[in-house]
């Protein structure tokens, strides 16, 4: 009997532990949004290389209708379609709504994203960069193509078994403890936020969190080929110039040019301006040396 | 054991014809198509290196470069890309099957290379400011057919 009652006791604090918070949506009142700031929190946190339409081009790559498909161990995600579209995309939110969803992962009915999403990286976003991004989003164009369902099996369709994950992976402290300049601080801000470089360059655990012990230092290509290159400074060992002609440009070094999901990344770091480029060079360059 | 045999490189000729196939060796064509692309990047290692300041300019030097870009651009394609020479089949490329899958794709993306290259052999001895927007063009070109036609490096 009071083996169940414990057992009961147990499974209560695990459902509450386990349920969606969202935000406080007192934190954002006062922030007045931005349209034109929040133009650049969007480019640099690569909002549309995963919402737009697959093969979209140019300005139509602004129309987030989703449909892009992301393989991984889990299944296969399919990006939805968040454009400012009453019934299809996110039109209907409010800016607590979508607060929640970009910092916490917590849709408007209380349920968890998958972490797909990199909302592990946008929790650290300033409240002031959401804001700003809300406002932004509202000039977007809406579009009414349905989101596809997820292709995920069991376990990982549980929904709240996401809670679990977040519990453990939903962190946000910085990785870097203490940036020492204020161009480090701007390329932290861009790397470990913004533009969510470790989702990609970090290697995942088995439960398929960032494992922060190895940030940077590389990561197996999630589709299943080739990998993705470490960023540590004894791997990428490129000059500073070098990575940020790469990042503007796409050209290596020796003039090779970048691939892959690489190239969306360029694009945006390309419209953003070269002190931003610069910043997440002096980041790179103030990563610690791998432990062996 | 000898009708074992006949039958066994009969099934063999049959069901593994493909197998057979892959096996080829396409070590001409692998060196004819990855040695363009080191051209390429050779003489766009002298246009970059002037737009980013490194190199001094030179517009002689930047022409000769960006006439060796038209020069590779102009190279027929189709030959050095035969069906079962893609990553899947054999090693020692990153091309990926999605060139033979879509072709017109792929050829067009080489030919948007062309309209790159033909924009800065326009613009390499008109000053090295012209250099760095003409670099994006031909750089966006090849980050285009990278994108979904090269495997990453492994």
């Amino acid at each position: 009997m009071t083996g169940t009652l414990v057992l009961a006791a147990i499974a209560a604090a695990g459902f509450f532990v386990t349920r969606a918070t969202p935000i406080d949506s007192s934190a954002l009142a006062g922030h007045v949004g931005d349209p034109a700031s929040g133009e650049t929190i969007f480019i640099a946190s690569g909002c549309a290389s995963c919402h737009a339409a697959p093969e979209a081009e140019g300005d139509a790559k602004l129309v987030l209708a989703g449909g892009q498909r992301f393989e991984s161990d889990f299944g296969t995600f399919v990006a939805p379609n968040v454009s400012p579209h009453p019934e299809a995309g996110l039109g209907s939110w409010s800016l607590a709504e979508f607060a929640s969803a970009v910092q916490q992962g917590v849709s408007p009915d209380g349920r968890h994203y998958y972490p797909a999403f990199p909302y592990t990286s946008y929790t650290r976003m300033t409240d002031q960069d959401v804001v700003d991004l809300w406002a932004y989003w509202q000039t977007l164009p809406a579009d009414a193509t349905p989101s596809q369902p997820h292709e995920v099996g069991f376990p990982f369709n549980i929904r709240r078994s996401v809670g679990v994950w977040k519990q453990i992976y939903l962190e946000d402290d910085w990785v870097m403890a203490s940036a020492d300049t204020p161009e480090i601080e701007r390329g932290r801000y861009l790397v470990e936020a913004l533009a969510h470089c470790g989702e990609c360059h970090t290697p995942r655990t088995a439960l398929g969190g960032l494992d922060r012990s190895a940030w940077l230092e590389g990561a197996p290509n999630p589709t299943g080929r080739g990998t993705i290159p470490a960023l540590t400074p004894d791997e990428l060992t490129w000059g500073p110039t070098e990575i940020a002609y790469y990042l503007e440009t796409g050209f290596t070094p020796d003039f090779d040019s970048a691939g892959g999901h690489m190239v969306a990344v360029i694009e945006n770091f390309a419209q953003l301006p070269a002190s931003d480029r610069e910043a997440v060079v002096a980041y790179l360059k103030a990563l610690p040396q791998p432990k062996p | 054991m000898k009708k074992h045999l006949a039958f066994a490189i009969a099934f063999a000729a049959l069901g593994c014809g493909t197998s057979v196939y892959a096996q080829e060796d396409f070590s001409a064509q692998l060196k004819a198509r990855q040695g363009q692309f080191r051209i390429m990047a050779i003489n766009l290692g002298i246009l970059g290196g002037m737009a980013q300041g490194k190199i001094d300019y030179d517009a002689e030097a930047a022409q000769a470069a960006a006439d060796s870009l038209v020069g590779v651009s102009m190279i027929q394609q189709p030959p050095m890309w035969p069906e079962g020479s893609d990553n899947m089949s054999i090693d020692g490329t990153r091309a990926q099957p999605t060139i033979w899958e879509d072709k017109v794709d792929f050829l067009s993306k080489w030919e948007d290379l062309g309209t790159a290259a033909a924009g800065i052999q326009a613009a390499a001895s008109g000053g090295v400011e012209a250099l760095g927007p003409a670099m994006g063009q031909i750089g966006g070109a090849c980050k285009a057919c990278h994108d979904t036609h090269r495997a990453p490096e492994s």
